[in-house]
Parts: C-alpha cells; sequence; structure tokens
C-alpha cells in the first residue's frame, strides 16, 4: 500500500541561530553534562562481591516444591514434563506410598530429572503444573565440571526447595511452600 | 646549558622518555576510567588498588599475543609503519620544555656600552650565568624550535600511510587516505593560529616564548584566543582524537590503518598517538599558558632547587590537565562526518588563521596597545558566527537539492494488492 501524499509531512530541520552557529556554546553545553556524569552516582554492580537483587519472578534453577509435611509436592502427572518446548524434564512415576495415599496422593514420582543444559529456562513447566509443584527460583549462577553434574535429580532439586527457602529468596508463586498470591485457588 | 654533555644529557633523555611513556600508560587508563565515569560506570578496577596497574597488565599483555604477519601484506613496509609513528611522535619530544628554562642571551650590539661594561664583557658575563642554567629541555637553545615540531609532525603521517597502504586491505588504504587528507589539511590552519604568537615574541624558541610571557606578566592565553581555539582544534585532527579520529573509526573501518596489526607493534601504533597527545599537551602549555610559570608565584620561591622542581611540577600538571581535556572532550564530542571536517579545515579555520594573523600584523605594525588583540580575536570569532548564522550553513556545508516526487506512483511502478 502505497503511502497517500496526505499523510507525508514533510519537516525542515530547525534553523541554527548564531549561538549555536559559534559552535564552542554547544559544546561546553556538552562538556558540562558529561563532566556531571563523571561525578554523579555510579550504577556497577561490583558481581562477585555484590550479589544482585534479581526479582521474585526472575526464571533460573527450577526447585521441586515440598509440602507440608516435608514431602514432594509432585503428583507426577507428565503436565511439566509435555508442555516442556525443550523436552528436558524427565518424570517416572509410581503408586504413592500407603500414608501419602490417605491424603488423596495418588501417584508420586520414583525419579523425576532436569537437564539444566538443555532447559531454556521458559517457565512453561511452572506454568502447566497444576499443583505447583515445579518453580524456577532466582538462583542464576549455575555451574558445572561436567555435563553430568548439570543433570538435576529429585534430590538436588528438593536441595534447592531447601536452599532458597533458608535463604528467604522464594518465587513470587508460592512463599515457602504455601500458595502465594500468584497462584490460583485450588478448587473446591 | 649550552656545552653539550653527553652524560647529562643521556640522564635526561632516559628520563624523559620514562616519563611519558610511563604517562603514556597511565592516559589509556585515564582514558577509560574517565569514559566509563561519564556513562555513570566504575572503569577497569581489578588490577591493583583502584585499578592503579591495569597499564602494566594491558603492556603486559601487548607482549604476550601471538604476533601475525598476514601473508599478503607489504612485509618491509608493514614492519617498518610501526617504527616511523613510534619514531617521529618520540623524535617531538627533543625540544619541549618539561620544566624551568631560561632562554640564551640575545646578542649585543657592540656600540651599546651600559654602565661603562665593554660590550664583550657584558655578554661573556650573560653567558657564564647562562652555562649556570640548567635548562629542563633535551636540546636548548634550538632557535628553530616549533618549525622542528611542525616537521616531524608531518612526518608522522607517514606512519600511518605505510601502516595503511603496506596493509594491503582496504579498510586499512581508506584509514591511512583519509588520515592523509586530514592531516595535510590541518597542518595549514596549525602553522597559521601560532604565527600571530611566533610575531608577537619574535621568536620560535620555546623557551623564548615562555620567557616572553613571563616578563609581560600575561600569558598569550589572554592576548591569542582565538589561536589557542584553532591550534587545539587542529592539534587534536593531528592526533587522530576524537572527534577528527576518522582515520581509525571503528564503526565505519574495523581499525582503520591498524586493522592487520597484532601484538606489540599495535601497542606502539597505539603508543605513538599518545605520545603525540603528551607532545601537544606541552606545546599548548609552553605557546599559550605560559609554561613554567604561574601567575608569578613560581618566582616568590627561594631555593633554587624547590623552585626548580616547582616549575617542573606546574608545567607537568598543566600538560597533564590538558590530556585530562582532550579526553574530557573525546567522550563528549560525536565524531566529524569527512565533509563536515575538510569544510571546518579549508572554509572556517584557514581564514579564520589568516584573519587573526593579519589582526596581529596590524597591532605590531602600528604599535597599538596589545589589549586590543584579544578583542580582535573575539570581533573574529563573533563575526564568523554572524555571518555562519546569515548563510545557514550553506558555504560550510552545502545541500543538495531534494527533488519532491509527484504525488502518486511513479511511472511504471506498481504495487501488489
Amino acid at each position: 500500500m502505497p503511502i497517500a501524499e496526505s499523510e507525508i509531512k514533510w519537516i525542515e530541520e530547525p534553523r541554527l541561530g548564531l549561538w549555536e552557529q559559534l559552535y564552542v556554546p554547544a559544546l561546553i553545553d556538552g562538556l558540562k553534562t558529561t563532566v556531571g556524569h563523571l561525578f554523579s552516582r555510579k550504577v556497577t554492580e561490583q558481581y562477585p562481591e555484590e550479589e544482585p537483587k534479581l526479582p521474585p519472578n526472575y526464571r533460573g534453577v527450577h526447585r521441586l516444591n515440598r509440602d507440608e509435611k516435608g514431602r514432594v509436592k509432585c503428583v507426577a502427572c507428565y503436565m511439566c514434563a509435555t508442555a516442556c518446548p525443550a523436552h528436558c524434564i524427565d518424570i517416572v512415576a509410581a503408586p504413592a506410598p500407603a500414608d501419602w495415599q490417605r491424603d488423596g496422593r495418588e501417584k508420586y514420582p520414583e525419579t523425576f530429572v532436569i537437564d539444566e543444559l538443555r532447559c531454556i529456562y521458559c517457565g512453561m513447566c511452572e506454568e502447566a503444573c497444576p499443583v505447583d509443584a515445579i518453580e524456577l527460583t532466582t538462583l542464576y549462577d549455575l555451574t558445572g565440571l561436567s555435563r553430568e553434574e548439570m543433570v538435576f535429580d529429585k534430590e538436588k532439586l528438593l536441595s534447592v526447595f531447601d536452599q532458597t527457602t533458608a535463604a528467604g529468596t522464594d518465587p513470587i508463586r508460592t512463599r515457602s511452600g504455601r500458595l502465594g498470591p500468584a497462584s490460583e485457588p485450588p478448587p473446591e | 646549558m649550552p656545552l653539550f654533555d653527553p652524560i647529562n644529557t643521556a640522564i635526561v633523555i632516559v628520563a624523559l622518555m620514562a616519563g611519558v611513556l610511563g604517562l603514556c600508560g597511565y592516559l589509556t587508563l585515564s582514558e577509560r576510567k574517565i569514559s566509563a565515569w561519564m556513562q555513570d560506570r566504575l572503569g577497569p578496577n581489578r588490577v591493583g588498588p583502584k585499578g592503579l596497574f591495569q597499564p602494566l597488565a594491558d603492556g603486559g599483555k601487548f607482549f604476550l599475543k601471538e604476533e601475525v604477519v598476514p601473508s599478503h601484506v607489504d612485509r618491509i613496509f608493514y614492519l617498518l609503519a610501526p617504527a616511523v609513528a613510534v619514531g617521529t611522535a618520540l623524535l617531538a619530544l627533543a625540544i619541549v620544555p618539561f620544566g624551568a628554562t631560561t632562554p640564551a642571551p640575545d646578542p649585543i650590539p657592540a656600540r651599546l656600552t651600559a654602565e661603562g661594561i665593554s660590550p664583550l664583557t657584558q655578554f661573556e658575563q650573560q653567558h657564564q650565568a647562562y652555562q649556570q642554567q640548567f635548562n629542563f629541555v633535551l636540546n636548548p637553545g634550538l632557535d628553530i624550535g616549533v618549525l622542528y615540531l611542525f616537521a616531524l609532525g608531518s612526518l608522522a603521517v607517514y606512519g600511518v600511510i605505510l601502516a595503511g597502504w603496506s596493509a594491503n586491505n582496504k579498510y586499512s588504504l581508506l584509514g591511512s587516505l583519509r588520515a592523509s587528507a586530514q592531516i595535510v589539511s590541518y597542518e595549514i590552519p596549525l602553522g597559521l593560529s601560532v604565527l600571530g604568537v611566533f610575531l608577537l615574541v619574535g621568536s620560535l624558541n620555546p623557551e623564548k616564548i615562555i620567557a616572553w610571557q613571563t616578563s609581560h606578566g600575561t600569558w598569550l592565553l589572554l592576548l591569542q584566543p582565538l589561536a589557542l581555539l584553532l591550534f587545539m582544534t587542529s592539534l587534536y585532527a593531528e592526533d587522530n582524537r576524537l572527534p577528527f579520529d576518522l582515520p581509525e573509526a571503528e564503526q565505519e573501518l574495523v581499525g582503520g590503518y591498524h586493522t592487520e596489526y597484532s601484538s606489540l607493534k599495535l601497542g606502539l601504533l597505539l603508543l605513538s598517538e599518545y605520545v603525540h597527545l603528551v607532545t601537544s599537551s606541552f606545546m599548548i602549555a609552553v605557546l599559550f599558558l605560559g609554561g613554567w610559570s604561574l601567575f608569578g608565584l613560581e618566582s616568590l620561591i627561594e631555593n633554587p632547587t624547590v623552585a626548580a622542581v616547582v616549575k617542573l611540577l606546574v608545567l607537568c600538571g598543566k600538560m597533564v590537565a590538558l590530556c585530562v581535556f582532550a579526553q574530557l572532550v573525546r567522550w563528549t564530542i560525536p565524531r566529524f562526518r569527512f565533509d563536515q571536517l575538510m569544510n571546518l579545515a579549508w572554509k572556517v579555520m584557514i581564514p579564520l588563521g589568516l584573519l587573526n594573523l593579519l589582526s596581529v600584523m596590524v597591532v605590531k605594525q602600528l604599535g597599538a596597545s596589545l589589549v586590543l588583540l584579544p578583542l580582535f580575536s573575539g570581533l573574529l570569532f563573533i563575526g564568523v558566527g554572524v555571518l555562519s548564522a546569515r548563510w545557514q550553513g550553506s558555504v560550510t556545508n552545502p545541500k543538495r537539492k531534494v527533488a519532491k516526487l509527484p504525488p502518486g506512483l511513479p511511472p511504471g511502478v506498481t504495487y501488489a494488492s
């Protein structure tokens, strides 16, 4: 679609007066700005010494939440593994132990493995989870010496939960295992 | 100190070179720090306290980097270019005063007798007094002085041209072509602007120029402000410093003339630019800011050793301040376009320099008061501003005509519906 002539606005650049044509005043004006910034507060964060304060909805390393009794909250429904675009979640489900069954838990994950190198940290597993069991935390400094080390199993993911809960850096969805304001209310 | 003493000279050479090269290292640090501070960052601060050993790390890195000589270069000139660049830059330091100086006594006409002393004995007394003085110059009493500096400044472009041409690379060649055009153009206002100073002082010798300023109790900055502006601008252009760093404009030319260089050869090319900056800052301080004088305060000190140290510090302090100013300007003004660069030199600075020279000539010829000189400078400056505001930059920045197309589609053009 060509642009109609009536919609074209012809603009002329502003005409410079004597003050601007002298050039030196403009230069001094620029120097005032830059020299002012010389002494202003710096925004640099000294990373290894100063940790950045990340927003609680940051998408870092995953964690598996525990319920009130310290059991893994996951019900092994495979929703996260289905939603995952990178296919990095591997779950093996098993019937839940008898005392868990009394609380209405039928299944639980026997193994729950996330390949942190394959993950793209999109947060879709978190969105898919019906029981708010998997979450992304604000941990970002994830390193390892081998590929095997970066494949996180259930214990490792639960320990991330313990670690972040102890540090008080819970994600926005849940606070210390309880449902946060952002999560949906449980069905009546 | 007119007698040549090899040991003394060697000591001065070593001290001067060490000082200037060390300063150049720290100028790279200050450049990075200033740019960081201006952008609200902290700058390099990991090597040593507050990053003070950063230049050592940088220098060490230049030594340890792999030295690549591409197969397509003209080997001889490629290897020669950094040496030429650094050599000419360092040679220019030979006449630069860096502390207290005493000019050689003027010759005395034989017929004049002052208080019964014969001219010959008077002359010999003056010379004996002169030989007692220590001059903080590598080559004191050189009467061509500043001319030598300009000659070496023109030679310095050889380093850039050789580097760009021998690298056999389009970006390098473009960079060196720009450098040659730029330096040829800016040599003229550079020389023209200080001709007025030479006319006023009557000498090209930097020691005499300082002595003239101290004896007249004024800095040439106050008498020739316009000349200082032109001189400083052309010096930045000669040193390839921003806003005139087109020879190495990295956004356009990768690295400009040093694209193909690596390791210490690149380090030498970069070093030569900082040596140029130091030399030109010294020259601005000597020619316009009264050299080692500081409003007559330095003459209050009785002890000659302390006085010499103070004068050294004053002149070097002025030089460092000018270097820092150049860096402030670098991170403030964006780069000129090439046609703007050429227009500025040929259509603004050369006419201004000529008119400024004319005003000095008129004042000297009519024997008028020197107070008129800054007035003339101001008049010229404002006058040029008025003219360019009147002409709307049509002289310095001619516009091409914009052809407005008639409304509707041009013939033969159809749009997919």
